[in-house]
């Protein structure tokens, strides 16, 4: 047992330094120096103030998306939709605030019901998802990457139509809410700590759930075999959809946070990929929602860092997803030829 | 062809599929290969058409010996086998299935290959439109398809793997016209089954296999008898039986018709007492899975009326009849009753009642303990099922089961299992019994069924038995009901 930790430690080194050497090779062979190109992710991360609070704005909604699609994950299902529900839950927490936001009602309240509406349209949106494969029989790949474009369609819509600022529409969204409608940051930052708060509470209720619940051991049985689990008596579909309608919750919860703490209005591509994101950080750690937290901040920093690749290599800033994606596929091939190793032996 | 094979040898784990094989056909027969399932008969076949490799033994073809490595491998050599699957591509037309399997140029040929599919068919007398599509065809014409086809690709022998499933009468006639056909032309066909009567008119000569091993080959005239003791096993020895069967009944079907896109199944009648053992025997796919299946709700009937305790459960799901008692042990254990990946004790908690939110991890332990303990499972509370040996996760699986049960349905609780572990197993569910849990059980083990039944249901080609009693059933007389013969008794009596 103890031994069999050790080999996989070994594999997980292995990969990361692979993928270490790859993005080294291509950094060479983008002219870029690669220890000066590493240097400036680093302190474009840490360097300042100002940098590490943007790698911790970027942390939140990792966060959050990480905590819902390994509940997905757990349940067999491979939420690819979750960008949509992030995004329609950037909608429904924006449809709140423009609801309440001429109303008596204390701003407080207003702003909690934008985070509640987020939360709704995240999961509404999951449950299209999970409708779909249920009773569509249309995977939820499928029907979830469909779901994406018509959450981006319906954002544009909204930004250009209905929701357009006074005057012209612009792609750089709505107009701002009242300063009174913010989720309250640290002052002179976006960082929210409600935010902060509400993400990391989303990583331990799910810890506990998957840990220590029949819901989460049901939702196991589900994931791993569903025809055992239903002879066992487990309502197996009811299972699928209530891991969508929490996965697509969460992800609703992180557009809410970003409309109501980091951009104070709705815009296109609100999503930013963190759902996607989210999948890989999921993967990355073996969906151990233990290691979420660690992970989640490494990749935000990664983020965060390589804009200053741009800025000061003139390179493009899609580096950081270069290295995340290789990092992915380099542990997931590890783990492979791991099992395929030990199997021969 | 001749075909000759020498000493096969396949273990697949445990398992010895293949053992010491040696069997000559020469060229221009129509050679039967019996047996009942797991026999091996399908392991052999596929060792000579390429699709799995022997550990050891020699393959000769007219004398020479050859190497087969893969299906390709084995039509270039001439052999071609029809799958009880057809392996054809349904969105496909006709013409272009035939294609698929041509080791050709860049450009294919339809034109030419549209006229060959013509030629073939006016030799056999088929009507297949090359420009059909795959999916209109019925299963009788889709086997229609492979023969031509694998005759095309130059096949000089030819394997067929329970053929006449699924198929008409009409196209059953029309089927062996066709192998009497090709043997005339000198080819060597290989036809497998477990059908007595298909074996009886077709085959010129005839092995059985039981459990790995030839038991031996039979020239016509065939002795029926004799073909059901070799499949079986010669000595068919009963221990004790003992029942528990009380009065009350726990399930009661009432002309009941169900049906699935193969088989129909219809006026079956049953009145299961508590405590009381039936056994369903049969070939694999001849009604008892839809049988067992419309018993607990996983199958709807087309027809009739299902009781469990009293309660007319007709229509209801799985989950409605296991909460009235009812539970199902499917033959496939870690597809349909155990999660690869979970511990035993989160099988143990899974099975029992759900209480509250959050697990009592602690009873759940000295629960996994305490069953491990009177199931004797060799392996641990924390052991993932996938790591248990075959025996080992039948009895995990017993012990999933929870108390009181009314209804207990299995198939093939002992498949598998050595002899300690089916002694074992059986102890365990006529405790059940004595508890008053009624048991169905589907098995091809003749002993088993005689031995631990108390009535017996047949079933052949969607055709069941009134339940006989098993005290008056002998093993020959099963064995014979079981490949379809001696059926006109309640033919008779249906038809009436």
């Amino acid at each position: 047992m103890k031994k069999n930790i050790w080999i996989n430690l070994g594999f997980q080194a292995g990969a990361f330094l692979l993928a270490l050497l790859i993005t080294t090779l291509i950094l060479i062979f983008a002219g870029a120096p690669p220890l000066k190109a590493y240097g400036s992710i680093l302190s474009g991360a840490f360097g300042s103030q100002k940098n590490l609070i943007a790698v911790l704005i970027s942390w939140s909604p990792l966060l959050l998306t990480t905590a819902g699609v390994l509940i997905t994950f757990a349940a067999g299902l491979w939420n690819i939709g979750i960008e949509g529900q992030m995004t329609l839950g950037a909608i429904f927490a924006t449809w709140g605030l423009r609801l309440f936001q001429d109303t008596n009602v204390s701003p407080a309240l207003i702003i909690a019901i934008g985070l509640l509406f987020g939360m709704a349209g995240g999961a509404l949106w999951a449950a299209l998802a999970g409708a779909l494969k249920t009773f569509g029989g249309v995977n939820e790949i499928f029907g979830g990457l469909g779901l994406n474009f018509v959450a981006t369609a319906l954002t544009i819509y909204l930004v250009f139509g209905p929701w357009k600022r006074p005057g012209v529409g612009s792609m750089s969204g709505t107009k701002p809410f009242d300063e009174k409608l913010w989720l309250s940051t640290l002052p002179g930052t976006a960082l929210s700590p409600w935010g902060i708060g509400l993400s990391i509470l989303a990583v331990i209720v799910v810890f506990i759930l998957l840990r220590g619940t029949y819901f989460g051991l049901k939702l196991k049985a589900v994931g791993k075999n569903m025809r055992s689990a239903f002879m066992l008596g487990v309502p197996t579909w009811q299972y699928s959809m209530f891991a969508f309608l929490l996965c697509g919750a969460f992800a609703g919860l992180a557009g809410a946070i970003q409309v109501e703490a980091v951009y104070h209005r709705l815009l296109p591509n609100i999503s930013n990929g963190y759902g996607f994101l989210g999948l890989l950080v999921a993967m990355l750690i073996n969906y151990q929602a233990i290691w979420v937290i660690p992970i989640a901040f490494f990749f935000a920093a990664l983020n965060v860092g390589s804009i200053q690749l741009q800025i000061v290599h003139k390179m493009d800033s899609s580096f950081a997803g270069v290295l995340q994606d290789l990092l992915v596929l380099l542990i997931l091939l590890g783990q492979g030829a791991r099992e395929r190793l030990l199997k021969k032996a | 062809m001749k075909v000759e094979l020498r000493n096969i040898h396949k273990r697949f784990g445990k398992v010895h599929a293949s053992n010491d094989i040696a069997l000559t056909i020469p060229a221009g027969t129509i050679q039967g290969i019996l047996g009942e399932n797991g026999a091996g008969k399908s392991t052999l076949m596929k060792i000579l058409s390429g699709f799995i490799q022997a550990d050891s033994g020699e393959i000769l073809l007219d004398d020479r010996q050859v190497s087969i490595k893969s299906p390709a491998d084995a039509i270039q050599l001439g052999i071609g086998m029809l799958h009880q699957d057809p392996l054809d591509f349904p969105p496909m037309r006709l013409v272009d299935n035939f294609l698929l399997g041509h080791a050709g140029g860049l450009f294919p040929n339809h034109k030419e290959v549209a006229w060959d599919i013509q030629k073939l068919n006016a030799q056999f007398g088929f009507a297949l439109d090359p420009e059909a599509y795959v999916d209109s065809l019925t299963v009788g014409e889709r086997q229609q398809l492979e023969i031509l086809r694998l005759l095309w690709l130059g096949a000089r022998v030819l394997i067929l793997d329970e053929p006449t499933t699924g198929i008409s009468a009409s196209q059953k006639t029309k089927l062996f016209e066709t192998l009497r056909k090709l043997a005339e032309q000198g080819k060597t066909i290989i036809f497998v089954s477990h059908k007595l009567e298909d074996v009886d008119v077709l085959c010129h000569k005839v092995a059985v296999l039981t459990a790995g091993k030839l038991m031996g080959e039979m020239n016509p005239p065939f002795d029926q008898k004799k073909l059901v003791e070799l499949m079986f096993g010669k000595e068919i020895s009963l221990g004790e039986r003992y029942s528990a069967a009380a009065e009350g009944a726990t399930l009661t079907l009432r002309d009941l018709a169900v049906e699935d896109a193969r088989l129909q199944l219809s006026n079956v009648n049953l009145e299961l007492r508590a405590g009381e053992v039936v056994g369903l025997a049969g070939m694999e796919g001849s009604g008892q899975g839809l049988f067992i299946r419309a018993c607990c709700g996983l199958l709807r009937p087309v027809h009739g009326k299902v009781t469990l305790n009293h309660l007319d459960l007709t229509g209801k799901s799985y989950h409605v009849y296991k909460q009235n008692g009812a539970t199902f042990l499917p033959a496939s254990r870690m597809e349909e009753g155990l999660v690869p990946g979970l511990t035993l004790t989160e099988h143990f908690i899974l099975a029992e009642e759900t209480q509250g939110v959050f697990i009592n991890q602690e009873r759940g332990l000295v629960l996994a303990e305490e069953r491990i303990r009177s199931f004797n499972i060799r392996g641990t509370p924390t052991s993932v099922v996938e790591s248990l040996s075959g025996g080992n996760q039948q009895r995990a699986l017993l012990a999933l089961l929870r108390t009181p049960l009314s209804l207990i349905l299995l198939e093939h609780p002992t498949r598998g299992l050595d002899i300690e572990s089916a002694i074992y197993i059986w102890g365990k569910l006529k405790e059940r019994c004595k508890q008053g849990s009624s048991i169905v059980f589907a098995s091809s083990d003749l002993e088993e069924l005689l031995q631990y039944s108390d009535r017996v249901i047949v079933f052949y080609s969607g055709k069941s038995t009134p339940p006989l009693d098993a005290r008056s059933l002998t093993a020959g007389k099963l064995g014979e009901l079981i490949g379809g013969a001696g059926w006109d008794e309640w033919e008779t009596e249906q038809s009436a």
